[in-house]
């Protein structure tokens, strides 16, 4: 394939945000200023009266008690409400994306959300997946990783979509009682997905040791106060002094996770596994090596400070230098198109969209060994979203590299979606002039030719979306 | 048919002002006690030859000048369907003949829009707006046409498809209905995306296996075209025109549909009796065919238009094709139509438009005025000013509907 040749302002709108919006000049003549600068800020909270999880979470623990009740409208009625939930949230945060000013900031929520990834595979949390975002993610994406962390791993939609709400310890109270013991999903995850990453140099002893420092770390019950939001429960909180990585937590309740998810954000591996994933991300699906040590250093420097970090990886010359190689997943080539074609379908179509390209919003796969869902649970998922394509569980979250998202079949689709959703923009432009103004001089005379020799407005819309230089970021 | 999760909308001004299920077509949504006559328009996208559909196999030049796209005379294995002493039709077209024994089906030849441009994009435009010159389009005749329909006798118009088309487009409001899921796409599309995939070593292996998975050939540009019907395909043209017919015959249903159909851009292995082209033809006649059965009753006072926009070269091309050409064939076909007969003149294929083209000989907005005039009853004076502009010389066709 010819190599795209692109101005730095197609670099910024492409690179760091989801794709050129009308003119690529409104970038202006510092495109790495345009992007920076973008980083002064915290993202915008989502306009809407979008509910909070713990209003979602509540609903969810009252439809399950109505249903003990035996009010067989309970569920009926509270499907109804997640489903309108999820499609306003899906809505809002891809309109979000399309229309922001400051689009890296929607990149980045993406990114963390990605990171942190909360699925409705497990049904349970399925009414507060997207609250999860707005509530942990999307405030954090230029402050501290840290609080970050904090936040995520706090938020009922992660303790419950990893088990910690009903992890006990066994020499707490409730653990003495037996029954229920301890839970390792979360920690984990913790040490795997969120922090260390896989060659962190943990051992099977550590994610047991954090397991019971989290233990009481859960969701407040429709009895106790403020439900559906974080609450400690002593009860269950394993007593004692813990041993994690070789440094000694001394009992402290509550504060004990705390103080050992601050350790695990400041610790090298850490900066490495963050800034190596950035850099996937947002440069190459093979960064250079030289190009994740800074940025792990800008990450160690900093404290873990997310608008240096970001800074650091927008500084890195390859990020300008490298060709557009990264497939665009088909939720971006969704958004992107959205952004380019100026038109972006109602919320049905969109979720029938990601649907159809295997990339519904908060539907990652599960963890291998973390958590299966039984088929009932599946179907009950299907019935609340009205269908849902089944796919095989991978490690976590969605994948970020081309070879994940270029199967024979998926390439098929996505060429039928580019061409559906030029089908239904409802005033279909000039695509030569279309692809002129978000492009610039960057596409190949092949790809221009092909466009400008189309049948219709709507067929060369169709290829210019679908082409390889489109379908890359 | 029409399935629970196919999408009917209303549109104003663009937006969708409301979303149901088409079974249950609610009384209030259409204008009431509208008039029975109907009008479904089809825009054939991709300039329609007209000289494969309807063949002047009468004519010395055409075999000539034809070469391996030309069709044999009737009576020959794969040979053309008799018309009359001059013309024929193609063989593929086999589904809408019998409307021509019937009198049911009438061919205006030689027809063009008054543009000269070969470009689609604004060949399309000026179709689909009505207007000689492309300054300010920003509706379609046939919306305008609507907002002359008599006050309480407001037919609604209907888009049958994705979107609405800018035919349809303007101030009236309009409904657009849409099947459900995402549809495989046209075999045009595959083939020119396969084309741009062809250096890409991720992208172009993976197409090129996704289609061998679903039938095509490996080339795509051979004969094998998708299967099902739910696409953008020729196939997918029959059940958008069933359900376009079901539509416009109910009660209280729409009585002005567009439709589009693609897939006519052929400047590679055209084919004769067989082939991409003839293809595409038994798509769109079985289309019609399903549109006459599913209006039933209503057949009879329907008027089905077929258009696009430039006809094509008349030499076949070095590539078993034929590029864009000037003049090309409009399909007039309904229970209410005067037909069997080819109307407008001939210009023959002695002398051509730029020495290339089949030449002008009617411009296809005398024969819409004259269906709006005589069929949907609109008053001649206002066509000339407020649905074809400045057209007041452009006198409407005489006599081709029953009246």
């Amino acid at each position: 394939m010819p190599p795209i040749s692109a101005s730095d302002a197609l670099i910024a709108a492409t690179r760091f945000g989801f794709a050129p919006r009308g003119d690529l000049a409104a970038i202006g003549r510092d495109p790495r200023g345009w992007v920076l600068g973008q980083l002064a800020k915290p993202a915008a909270p989502l306009p809407g009266n979008l509910p909070s999880a713990a209003s979602m979470v509540t609903a969810e623990f009252e439809m399950r008690r109505d249903e003990r009740d035996k009010d067989d409208g309970a569920k009926r009625d509270f499907d109804a409400r997640v489903k309108a939930v999820y499609l306003a949230e899906i809505a809002a945060r891809i309109d979000a994306a399309v229309a922001s000013d400051t689009p890296l900031l929607e990149r980045l929520t993406y990114f963390w959300s990605n990171h942190f990834t909360v699925s409705i595979l497990r049904p349970a949390i399925r009414g507060f997946a997207a609250a999860f975002e707005r509530e942990a993610i999307r405030p954090y994406v230029t402050g501290r990783f840290s609080d970050m962390l904090l936040a995520a791993t706090r938020h009922p939609a992660m303790l419950l979509y990893l088990d910690n709400a009903i992890s006990v310890g066994p020499g707490s109270p409730a653990g003495r009682r037996g029954g229920k013991g301890l839970n390792e999903n979360l920690g984990r995850e913790l040490l795997e997905l969120h922090t260390l990453g896989v060659d962190g140099g943990y051992t099977q002893a550590d994610v047991e040791a954090l397991a019971r420092i989290l233990t009481g770390w859960s969701v407040a019950r429709l009895n106790e106060p403020d439900p559906g939001r974080f609450r400690f429960r002593p009860f269950v909180h394993e007593p004692g002094a813990k041993l994690l990585r070789g440094k000694t937590y001394a009992e402290a309740g509550e504060a004990e996770g705390q103080a050992a998810l601050l350790d695990l954000a400041r610790h090298p591996a850490t900066s490495r596994h963050i800034a190596l994933k950035l850099a996937r991300h947002f440069i190459s699906d093979e960064p250079r090596r030289d190009s994740v040590e800074r940025i792990a250093r800008v990450f160690r420097d900093s404290g873990g400070d997310l608008r240096q970090v970001t800074a650091a990886v927008v500084r890195e010359d390859a990020a300008w230098s490298s060709p557009f190689a990264k497939v665009r997943t088909p939720q971006e080539m969704l958004i992107a198109a959205c952004c380019v074609g100026g038109f972006t379908p109602p919320p049905e179509m969109l979720v029938n969209s990601l649907r159809a390209l295997d990339q519904m919003p908060f539907f990652a796969p599960c963890r291998v060994g973390g958590f299966t869902p039984p088929p009932e649970m599946l179907v009950n998922s299907l019935r609340v979203l009205d269908q849902m394509p089944f796919f095989a569980p991978s490690p976590a979250g969605w994948p970020d590299n081309a070879a994940s998202w270029v199967s024979p079949e998926a390439v098929l689709r996505r060429a039928q979606w580019c061409q559906a959703y030029a089908e239904r923009m409802p005033d279909p432009p000039d695509p030569a002039a279309l692809a002129a103004a978000a492009f610039g001089e960057a596409l190949p005379e092949e790809t221009m030719q092909a466009i400008r020799l189309a049948p219709s407005r709507r067929a060369g819309l169709a290829l210019l979306f679908a082409s390889p230089q489109f379908q890359r970021r | 048919m029409l399935q629970r999760r196919d999408a009917l909308r209303i549109l104003a001004g663009g937006g969708a002002v409301g979303a149901f299920a088409v079974l249950g077509l609610p009384g209030a949504v259409f204008a009431a006690a509208p008039g029975e006559r109907r009008l479904v328009m089809v825009v054939l996208r991709g300039a329609l030859d007209g000289l494969a559909a309807v063949p002047p196999l009468g004519e010395r030049a055409y075999a000539e000048k034809r070469g391996a796209i030309a069709l044999k005379p009737p009576g020959q294995p794969g040979g053309a369907l008799a018309l009359d002493a001059h013309f024929a039709l193609h063989p593929a077209l086999a589904a809408i003949h019998t409307y021509w024994g019937k009198g049911e089906l009438l061919f205006v030849h030689a027809a063009g829009n008054g543009y000269h441009t070969r470009s689609h994009f604004d060949a399309q435009d000026l179709m689909e707006s009505g207007l000689s010159a492309k300054a300010g389009i920003s509706d379609g005749w046939l919306n305008r046409a609507l907002s002359l329909m008599p006050k309480g006798d407001r037919r609604l118009g209907l888009a049958v498809g994705g979107a609405v088309p800018l035919i349809l487009r303007g101030a009236m409001p309009v409904a657009s209905w849409e099947p459900a899921g995402l549809r495989d796409a046209s075999p045009d599309f595959i083939t020119a995306l396969a084309q741009l995939y062809q250096l890409d070593p991720l992208l172009g292996p993976a197409l090129a296996d996704g289609l061998k998975a679903q039938n095509f050939s490996a080339t795509v540009l051979g004969d094998d075209m998708p299967k099902g019907k739910g696409g953008f395909g020729p196939k997918s043209f029959e059940p958008l025109a069933a359900a376009a017919g079901k539509l416009v015959a109910a009660p209280d249903g729409p009585r002005i549909a567009v439709l589009e159909m693609g897939g006519w851009d052929t400047h590679v292995n055209q084919g004769a009796e067989n082939g991409r082209l003839a293809q595409n033809f038994e798509g769109f006649a079985a289309g019609l065919d399903a549109l006459a059965q599913a209006l039933g009753p209503a057949w009879k006072q329907t008027v089905v238009v077929a258009v696009t926009e430039f006809g094509r070269t008349v030499a076949v091309n070095g590539n078993d094709g034929t590029d864009h050409g000037t003049a090309s064939v409009l399909t007039v076909m309904g229970g209410a139509v005067k037909g069997g007969r080819i109307a407008g003149d001939w210009p023959g294929l002695d002398r051509l438009e730029e020495n290339r083209d089949l030449r002008v000989a009617t411009d296809s907005r005398r024969m819409m005025k004259s269906l709006l005039r005589d069929h949907l009853g609109l008053d001649a004076a206002t066509l000339d000013r407020k649905v074809f502009p400045d057209t007041a010389g452009l006198r409407p066709m005489n006599g081709l509907v029953r009246v």
